[in-house]
């Protein structure tokens, strides 16, 4: 299945070149906003819905769709903003877009802002990415210089300024209207919805919001026509998407599939197989918040669908891979710690269900669990799940549901035992209870 | 105002000019970074400046800076090492290297800094570099696939007063010049 399939968002990978605006032109570069500048908002809007292009942050809607939702008619301007805030573990493919062919990201930005008739983009960076940031800048000063920015976008008379905005380490600021309150100078915290981004986002006003690798998605649809980026995966979820994957592989790195491509394909002939040839335990599919999937899946379609009917999510295509040699109780415990770190305090079911959990989890691994701490951590997992403003809490619910839905065995034999069964291979830094 | 004045204060200006007339709040974020660049921390008197210039109140500001991660409110080493030990580097064997990185800089239980003030070892959340786990950043500069052993050569190094490569990247020459470049007030390339 990846061996026909010609690579898009990766294919100048091998060229060092595209950095630089004169290199990424020479490889037909900023085509698909000369295509886009010679539309109407409303072609470039149908264009992308033709494409069937979904959101690769996560949640999957429907690109297209998201920008013909924004009035334009409210009297208030409108803004696009991208949320490069690349943080769920797991994830780095965003950066690796970025690193390569920064160009393209700022090309669909500008592309989407033509669409909305936006005359601010606003890209929000992840704070520790500081030296991709740099090489944004880099790119948004060649393009102003260029002409591909500011108030005549390649002659067209049409403005569009690029501001990049840095982060400064907070998880939930991949939350997009924990981002927006993040951009506007205020803790980043979820706002709730309605009213939504598209309506009232940034500065109160219609606001787009999307991931990085969308949009790098945009210009070649604008290119080549939403057939052509209907020509390559599943119905329901066309084009190619990057995967990241980590931990037990022999070739960690992030690969371009073809949506639809089975998690066998990915693992064994692009990340080289299980490392030191030892057999799958468990994996995550789209990063820590999604639910972790087992041996048994390793046939499963790597789409929307397919990986939802599975009992996951796609996420951010973020695979973690653990071997029959690591400890599920020890991974379940760093994760859900990671999400009582990171949550941002405002709703109560995650900020101490989150804390309470790692505390019980932490006790479990040191091989001080109780007898009735798997029902204990069932009844956690009910009460997070869904209970909380944002989607934060969730993933920790789904870390705690999915481990102990597949591995309840190795759960009540850490009880049983008083201590890990795993001989705690990776030394944990939590202390004992 | 005493941490902006004269360039520093044109700097700040030049940073609020950056965003939308009546939405300058939006400047808080890189303004804490302008004067963490400058001390090497955010401390009251930073709080106090970026309150000043903006028209908020001291706890507003304060309320932003406690939020996130990246800003210091405490001393804080001249270096900034960072070790993840989120599950894909953990599974490659990243609590050892934290825990050397630590021992290397001889901080003692429940501080943060070295005795000799050269380095602050934080335990991190996912850097983003999973493909290179185990993973560090000094300054927030790429140090990729650290062994224990490297990580304490690192810390030697630090501490020794030199700067090490980044694995990929540009050289970041302290934890001030990466809040400068966090600022947007310097570009650095590889």
């Amino acid at each position: 299945m990846s061996a026909t399939f010609e690579p898009r968002l990766t294919r100048n990978w091998d060229d060092p070149e595209v950095v630089s605006l004169e290199g990424y032109e020479a490889k037909q570069g900023y085509a698909g906003l000369r295509a886009a500048l010679a539309m109407s908002d409303a072609e470039i809007v149908e264009t992308v819905k033709a494409s069937g292009l979904r959101g690769r942050g996560g949640a999957g809607f429907p690109t297209g769709m998201k920008w013909g939702f924004v009035p334009r008619d409210t009297g208030k301007p409108t803004y696009v903003v991208v949320n490069f805030d690349e943080s769920e573990p797991g994830t780095c493919n965003n950066r690796q877009l970025v690193e390569r062919e920064p160009h393209r990201l700022l090309e669909g930005a500008v592309i989407s802002a033509l669409a909305i008739g936006c005359e601010t983009a606003f890209i929000y960076v992840r704070g520790e990415y500081l030296w991709q940031g740099t090489i944004l800048q880099r790119a948004v000063d060649e393009a102003y210089a260029g002409g591909h920015l500011g108030s005549d976008v390649l002659g067209s008379g049409k403005r569009v300024d690029v501001v990049l905005h840095r982060g400064a380490g907070a998880y939930i600021c991949g939350e997009e209207t924990a981002l927006l309150n993040s951009l506007e100078g205020f803790r980043g915290q979820p706002r709730l919805r309605p009213p939504f981004p598209a309506v009232e986002g940034l500065y109160a006003s219609p606001t787009v919001i999307n991931n990085p690798e969308t949009l790098m998605n945009v210009p070649d649809i604008l290119a080549f026509g939403g057939d052509w980026f209907r020509s390559v995966g599943p119905e329901k979820s066309p084009g190619t998407k990057m995967f990241t994957v980590s931990g037990k592989v022999e070739r960690p790195g992030n690969y371009e599939v073809p949506m639809g491509t089975p998690f066998r394909v990915l693992l064994e002939d692009l990340a080289g197989g299980v490392l030191d040839g030892r057999a799958l335990k468990a994996w995550t599919p789209g990063g820590s918040s999604t639910p972790m999937l087992t041996a048994e899946h390793i046939d499963v379609a790597l789409d929307y669908e397919s990986i939802a009917a599975a009992g996951s999510l796609l996420g951010t295509g973020a695979v973690m891979v653990m071997d029959e040699t690591d400890c599920v109780v020890e991974a379940a415990e760093r994760m859900v710690r990671f999400y009582a770190h990171e949550s941002c305090g405002k709703c109560t079911p995650c900020r101490e269900g989150t804390w309470w959990a790692t505390r019980v989890l932490e006790r479990i691994e040191a091989g001080h669990g109780r007898d009735d701490d798997l029902p204990l951590m069932t009844e956690m997992g009910r009460n997070i799940m869904f209970k909380a403003f944002c989607a934060l809490a969730d993933g920790a619910a789904s870390v705690i549901n999915s481990s102990l839905k597949h591995f309840a065995d190795e759960y009540e034999a850490h009880v049983r035992e008083g201590r890990c069964p795993m001989g705690a291979a990776h030394g944990a830094l939590g202390v004992a209870v | 105002m005493e941490l902006l004045t004269g360039t520093t204060l044109d700097q700040a200006n030049a940073i609020v000019a950056r965003y939308p007339e009546g939405r300058e709040r939006s400047a808080v974020m890189p303004l804490l970074y302008l004067v963490q660049s400058i001390e090497g921390m955010v401390s009251r008197q930073g709080l106090r400046e970026v309150a000043e210039l903006l028209g908020l109140t001291t706890a507003e500001v304060e309320a932003v800076a406690t939020f996130y991660s990246m800003y210091r409110l405490r001393p804080t080493g001249e270096h900034l090492v960072n070790v993840c030990t989120n599950l894909s580097c953990m599974l490659r064997g990243a609590n050892h290297v934290y825990r050397a990185a630590v021992e290397a800089a001889e901080i003692p239980p429940g501080q943060e800094v070295s005795p000799d003030g050269a380095v602050s070892v934080h335990e991190e959340e996912c850097l983003g570099v999973c493909e290179f786990a185990p993973a560090v950043q000094v300054d927030f500069a790429g140090h990729d696939r650290v062994t224990p052993e490297r990580a304490r050569a690192l810390i030697a190094r630090l501490r020794a007063g030199e700067v090490p490569e980044p694995s990929r990247g540009p050289r970041v020459d302290g934890f001030r010049h990466a809040s400068r470049i966090l600022a947007g007030l310097e570009q650095v390339d590889a």
